[in-house]
C-alpha cells in the first residue's frame, strides 16, 4: 500500500475537482428537474472520492461517502424520490465530504460525533427507499458447479497434498477473454502438476467452430497450496465451466505425480490420450483471429461521440514545471532585451546578418512568451461555477428570488488571475443582491418580475479579460449615496458631482449604503477593498447605473500577472518602471503651470483641474535628480481611488513590457514600491506602486504610513516570477 | 514484448495507481479517461489486456466491453472490470456483456497483479 | 578575474567539508573590511561575485545597498562596513559580495576582499565579547578565532541583518 502514498496529493486534487462537480450537480437538482446524466455524475463524483479514499485507508471519509453514495444511488435508481430537503441534505453532504477531504489531507480526525445529524438524515433517506427485489442477489450467488471435495486426507510429509483437477470450460469461453491456458500454467505453478487433455469433444473439422472449445482437462497437482488458491486460478470462469476440486488422500508427492490413473470418480471420461493443449489451442487462437465476426457490423463503434478523444490531446503537468518553464521564458526575454541593447551600440551597416537574425529572435522570444503563458491560462469557469451557490445562499438569507445567469465561462486568462477572481466576484454578487436586486414584492409592485436576474459574464477584450457583473435591480440610489458620502466627510456639502462621479463614490473606503450592516454584504469588506484587491493586480473596476433599471460593474484584468506592460522612467541613476495601467499622459509643465502651496507642496493646472506633484527624487531620496520640474518631466498618473497625482521625474525611457520580480522572496516589502523587474543591461528597476506613492506623499514619507500599509499588504499580490 | 494493458477510467487517482502498479510489475500501460475514449485509442493501438472501470461519463464501461466484445480485434482479449465489493449483479451484467473478469475496488498492488496474470499471464 | 578563482576554491573546499563531516572543524570562508578580519560558515555561502552596481531602494539604512540581479532573482545586498558604522564602502572592481543563504533567503554582503579559508574546531572558537568591550553589535557576532596573529570575528549572518529584513529570531542559526 505503501507505494499507491504518492497517488495522495493526485487524488485530493481530484476529489476537489469532483467536490465541484457534484456540488454544481446538486444546486441544478430541484425536484422537477432530474436530469439523469447529472445525478449520475455527482454519484460517480462521490462514488470516486469513495474509492479512491478506500485505496488509501481513509476510513472516515470512506465510512461517510459510503452513506452519500448509498442515497445517490437511491436518486439514481428512482427509489428515493427528489426533495427540497433531500436536495439541502445533499448539499450539506457534500460539505461535509469536502471537510472530511481536508481532515484526511492532514491527517487529523474528524471530531467526534463530526457530522452526526447529515449522516442521520442520510439513514433516513436511504431508509425511506422503495425496496428492490431482493433476490437479484440470490441469482448470483456463488454457482454450485464449484465443489471442493475436501476428504479428509492426510498430508504428506513435506505439508504437501495432491489434488485432481478437472476443468471443462463452457464453450464459448474465450468469447469472455478467458483463456484455459492461463489457469493451466498457474496450476502448474502451483507445485508438480500432471496435465491431461481430453479431445474426446472433438468434433469434425468440418464442424469445428474456432471459437468454440471442446476440450476438457483433468490435471493432477501436489502442492503446498489449498483448495482455495486453487478455486482462486478458476475465479472467474467457475460460474459456468465445470471446476471439480478433489483432494488425493495422503500418498508420497512423488507417487502422486506418477499415478495418472489415479483419478477422481467425477473424472472417469477423461483419460483419452492426450495431445499437447497449447498446441491445440495455438491453433485456435489463430483461427480466431480471422474468424469473420458476425456482430462486428452490428454496433459501429466510432458513431458516438465526436468530442471523446479530447482526452487524447491533453497531458497533466505538474504547475511547478510550468512555473520554471516561465521562468526561464522570463529569463530569456531579459538577455534578448540585454544582447538588443548591446547590439544598438554596432557600427550601422555592418553586421546585417547578425541584426537581421536578432530580429527574428526577438520574435520568436515574444511568440514563446505568449505561447508559455497561454499554457498557464484557464476558463474562468472554474469560479463561475462557485457562484450558483452563493446566489442560492444569498437569496436564503435575503428572502429575494434571484436567478444567475452566467456567459462566457470558456474565457481563458491565466491560473493565478482566476485565483484572485474568487474574492472580487464574491463581493460583486453579494454587492448585486443584498443592495442591488428588490423584494420580490417589490419587484412586483414596479412591474418586474418577481425573480431577479444576476448575469455574470465574462468576455476577452483588448488583451484584456473584462467580467461583468449585472443586476436588474433597482440601480444606485445617487440621492442616498451623495448624503451618506457628505455625511462621512468624503465630498463637501453643496458639491456637484455628475452621476458617474456619484456611482462611483460607493468604491470609496469606509463608504457603506446600507442602512443597516446586513449580516451579508457587513463582513467588513466592501466595495473599497474590492477595487483595491482588483487594481492590485493590475486592473481596474467601474460601475454603470440606470436607476429602477439596474447596475452593471465592470472589472478588467490583465491576462496574466507574470508580465507588465511599463513605462521606464528615470530619477537621478535610478530607473522605474510606472504600469502603464496608472498613467495618463506625460508633459513638461510651464512655470506658469504651477503654483507652490503653504506646505511646500506643489500643485500644477493640467486638464482644467489643479494636480498635486509629488517629486520622486525627495520621496525616495535619490541623488544627482532633476528638481526642478520645468525641467524634468511630470508623468500624470491616476491611482485606484480615481484620485490623480504628478510624479516628476527626469526623463521618460520608454514603454517596455516587463517580467515581474519578486522583492520580498530574498528581502521586504517596500512602501512605494509593487514589485521589481530586471531591465536589458541586467540591472534590477522597482515597479512603482502608485497608491502606495500616494500615501506616502500625504503622510510625509514612509514612516508614518508603514503600519498602514501593511495592513493592505494582506491584499493579493501580484504573482511574481 | 512487454504486454500492454489500458486503464479505462474516469477517476484520474485511480488511473495513475492501476497504471503505477502496472508498471512497476512490467505491463506497459496506456489510460483513457471514458468508455468512448478508449474506443477511440484501443482501434488505433492494440492492447493484451483492459481494465475498465463500469460507471464513467460519456460511454459507460459495460457498453465499452459490448463495443470491444463486436470487433475483430478484441473478441477475446480479455477485459477486467472494476467494481465495488457487494455488486454481484454488475459482474453478473459484465459477464454478460463479455467481461473476463473483475477487480474489486478498492483493491490492493498485489491483488491488481495477481489478477492481471491471471488473465492474461 | 580573481573572483573567479575564489569562487572555485569555494567549491572544492565544500566538498572536503562533506567528506570530514564528521570530525569537529567546519570551514570559514574569511574576508576583509579595512583592517578587520570577519568570517561566515562556508556551509552558509553560496557564492562570491564581484560587484556589480546595485540598484537603490528607497528610504532605508545606509548599509543596505540596493538589490541586483542574481541570474533572474533580485537578492539584497548589505554593506557590512556601514553595518558596523565604518561608514559606506567606496566600491571598486576589486570589492566582492559574499552571497549567503539564510534560510529560504538569499543576499549578498558587500566586502572588501576575499582572505582565506579556514577549518575551525569549535573550541578553538572564543565567545564574543560582552557590551562592554564596546562592541554594541556583539549579538549579530557568534565567537571570536585568532589564527597567526589575526583575530577573526565570526558573523552570525541569520542575525547579522534580521532588523532589516524582518526574519523572525527562530530563524537565526539555520544557517549555522
Amino acid at each position: 500500500m505503501e507505494d499507491l502514498q504518492q497517488f495522495k496529493q493526485t487524488y485530493f486534487e481530484e476529489s476537489g475537482e469532483f467536490l465541484g462537480v457534484a456540488e454544481t450537480g446538486l444546486l441544478r437538482l430541484t425536484p422537477g428537474n432530474a436530469d439523469m446524466e447529472e445525478i449520475n455524475a455527482i454519484f460517480r463524483a462521490v462514488h470516486s472520492i469513495k474509492g479512491g479514499g478506500g485505496a488509501f485507508g481513509f476510513s472516515d471519509l470512506v465510512a461517510f461517502a459510503h452513506e452519500f453514495e448509498t442515497v445517490m444511488d437511491g436518486v439514481r435508481n428512482g427509489t428515493i424520490a427528489i426533495t427540497d430537503e433531500l436536495v439541502d441534505t445533499l448539499i450539506r453532504s457534500n460539505d461535509v465530504l469536502g471537510q472530511l477531504l481536508a481532515h484526511a489531507r492532514d491527517g487529523t480526525r474528524p471530531p467526534a460525533g463530526f457530522a452526526g445529524q447529515i449522516v442521520a438524515s442520510l439513514k433516513n433517506f436511504a431508509a425511506s427507499a422503495i425496496q428492490e427485489d431482493a433476490d437479484v442477489e440470490e441469482l448470483y450467488a456463488p454457482s454450485p458447479a464449484v465443489t471442493a471435495a475436501a476428504t479428509g486426507g492426510a498430508t504428506a510429509a513435506d505439508g504437501r497434498r495432491t489434488y485432481s483437477v478437472r476443468f471443462r470450460p463452457k464453450a464459448d469461453l474465450l468469447l469472455t477473454g478467458n483463456d484455459p491456458t492461463f489457469m493451466l500454467r498457474a496450476l502448474k505453478a502451483l507445485g508438480d502438476a500432471e496435465i491431461e487433455c481430453d479431445i474426446g469433444g472433438l468434433p469434425t473439422l468440418a464442424h469445428l467452430e474456432p471459437e468454440l472449445i471442446y476440450l476438457q482437462w483433468l490435471v493432477t497437482v501436489t502442492t503446498a497450496k489449498n483448495t482455495s488458491d486453487i478455486q482462486d486460478i478458476f475465479e472467474f470462469v467457475s460460474d459456468e465451466s465445470l471446476v471439480e476440486i478433489a483432494e488425493h488422500s495422503a500418498e508420497s508427492p512423488a507417487s502422486a505425480a506418477s499415478k495418472a490413473e489415479a483419478k477422481p470418480p467425477a473424472a472417469a471420461a477423461a483419460s483419452k490420450a492426450g495431445a499437447a493443449p497449447p498446441a491445440v489451442y495455438a491453433t485456435e487462437a489463430a483461427a480466431s483471429a480471422t474468424a469473420a465476426k458476425p456482430t462486428a457490423g452490428r454496433s459501429s463503434a466510432q458513431s458516438e461521440g465526436g468530442h471523446a478523444n479530447l482526452g487524447n490531446h491533453t497531458i497533466r503537468v505538474d504547475l511547478d514545471k510550468i512555473d520554471r518553464l516561465v521562468n526561464m521564458v522570463g529569463e530569456m526575454v531579459i538577455t534578448q532585451a540585454m544582447v538588443a541593447e548591446h547590439v544598438r551600440d554596432l557600427p550601422q551597416g555592418e553586421f546585417q546578418e547578425l541584426l537581421e537574425g536578432l530580429e527574428q529572435l526577438a520574435q520568436h522570444t515574444r511568440e514563446l512568451r505568449e505561447s508559455v503563458m497561454s499554457i498557464r491560462a484557464q476558463p474562468v469557469g472554474s469560479v463561475f461555477s462557485r457562484m450558483p451557490r452563493l446566489v442560492r445562499e444569498l437569496a436564503t438569507a435575503t428572502g429575494k428570488d434571484v436567478s444567475l445567469v452566467t456567459s462566457g465561462e470558456n474565457t481563458e486568462v491565466d491560473k493565478t488571475v482566476v485565483e484572485n477572481l474568487v474574492d472580487p466576484l464574491t463581493h460583486m454578487i453579494r454587492n448585486s443582491i443584498d443592495h442591488g436586486l428588490e423584494s420580490p414584492d417589490t419587484r412586483e409592485a414596479t412591474g418586474k418580475p418577481r425573480t431577479g436576474t444576476v448575469h455574470l459574464s465574462a468576455a476577452h477584450r483588448s488583451g484584456r479579460i473584462v467580467i461583468e457583473v449585472a443586476d436588474d435591480g433597482k440601480g444606485i440610489d445617487r440621492p442616498r449615496v451623495m448624503q451618506k458620502a457628505v455625511e462621512k466627510g468624503l465630498v463637501q456639502a453643496g458639491a456637484t458631482l455628475s452621476d458617474e462621479e456619484i456611482d462611483n463614490l460607493i468604491f470609496l473606503p469606509g463608504f457603506s449604503t446600507a442602512d443597516k450592516i446586513s449580516n451579508i454584504s457587513g463582513r467588513g469588506v466592501g466595495m473599497d477593498v474590492v477595487r483595491r484587491n482588483i487594481t492590485s493586480l493590475g486592473g481596474r473596476i467601474g460601475v454603470y447605473s440606470t436607476p429602477g433599471q439596474g447596475s452593471r460593474f465592470i472589472l478588467s484584468l490583465p491576462l496574466t500577472l507574470a508580465v507588465l506592460d511599463g513605462m521606464v522612467i528615470s530619477v537621478g541613476a535610478e530607473r522605474f518602471v510606472l504600469p502603464l495601467t496608472n498613467i495618463i499622459e506625460s508633459l513638461r509643465p510651464k512655470i506658469a503651470d504651477l503654483h507652490g502651496l503653504v506646505n511646500k507642496c506643489d500643485v500644477m493646472m493640467a486638464r482644467g483641474e489643479y494636480i498635486r506633484l509629488v517629486y520622486l527624487h525627495a520621496l525616495f531620496g535619490i541623488p544627482g535628480a532633476i528638481t526642478d520640474a520645468t525641467k524634468g518631466l511630470v508623468v500624470l498618473v491616476e491611482t485606484e481611488d480615481g484620485g490623480r497625482l504628478g510624479l516628476v521625474v527626469d526623463e521618460v525611457l520608454g514603454q517596455q513590457q516587463v517580467v515581474i520580480k519578486s522583492l520580498e522572496s530574498n528581502y521586504r516589502r517596500l512602501d512605494g514600491v509593487a514589485a521589481a523587474t530586471i531591465l536589458g543591461d541586467g540591472r534590477v528597476a522597482l515597479i512603482l506602486d502608485v497608491a502606495g506613492l500616494q500615501e506616502m506623499s500625504q503622510h510625509g514619507g514612509s514612516a508614518s504610513s508603514v503600519a498602514q500599509r501593511q495592513v493592505t499588504a494582506a491584499s493579493p499580490q501580484p504573482h511574481v516570477m | 514484448m512487454k504486454k500492454k494493458v489500458m486503464t479505462v477510467d474516469d477517476s484520474r487517482t485511480m488511473r495513475e495507481m492501476v497504471s503505477f502498479t502496472l508498471k512497476g510489475a512490467g505491463y506497459d500501460v496506456v489510460e483513457a479517461n471514458d468508455g468512448q475514449h478508449a474506443l477511440n485509442v484501443l482501434t488505433a493501438n492494440k492492447v493484451d489486456l483492459v481494465i475498465a472501470d463500469l460507471n464513467m461519463p460519456i460511454m459507460d464501461g459495460l457498453t465499452l466491453i459490448r463495443k470491444l466484445r463486436a470487433t475483430a480485434q478484441y473478441r477475446t482479449t480479455p477485459i477486467l472490470m472494476l467494481t465495488t465489493e457487494a455488486d454481484d449483479k454488475k459482474k453478473a451484467e459484465g459477464r454478460s456483456a463479455g467481461a473476463t473478469g473483475w477487480i474489486v475496488k478498492p483493491f490492493d498492488p498485489a491483488k491488481l497483479i495477481s489478477v492481471v496474470q491471471k488473465v492474461c499471464g | 578575474m580573481s573572483k573567479s578563482a575564489s569562487l572555485a576554491t569555494v567549491g572544492s573546499i565544500r566538498g572536503d567539508v562533506v567528506a570530514t563531516a564528521n570530525s569537529n572543524e567546519e570551514q570559514y570562508v574569511t574576508f576583509t573590511v579595512g583592517n578587520e578580519e570577519y568570517g561566515v560558515n562556508i556551509l552558509s555561502v553560496r557564492e562570491i561575485r564581484g560587484w556589480t552596481p546595485e540598484s537603490r531602494l528607497p528610504n532605508l539604512p545606509d548599509y543596505v545597498r540596493g538589490v541586483i540581479n542574481l541570474r533572474g532573482i533580485i537578492i539584497p545586498i548589505f554593506d557590512l562596513r556601514a553595518r558596523f558604522g565604518g561608514g559606506i564602502t567606496e566600491v571598486t572592481k576589486r570589492h566582492v559580495v559574499v552571497v549567503v543563504q539564510v534560510g529560504e533567503r538569499t543576499r549578498g554582503i558587500l566586502v572588501d576582499a576575499i582572505s582565506d579559508i579556514l577549518a575551525i574546531s569549535q573550541d578553538q572558537i572564543k565567545p564574543p565579547p560582552t557590551m562592554e568591550s564596546g562592541l554594541v553589535e556583539s549579538q549579530y557576532l557568534s565567537g571570536l578565532f585568532t589564527a597567526e596573529n589575526r583575530m577573526v570575528t565570526l558573523l552570525d549572518v541569520a542575525r547579522l541583518f534580521a532588523i532589516e529584513t524582518g526574519d523572525d529570531e527562530h530563524q537565526s542559526g539555520a544557517a549555522d
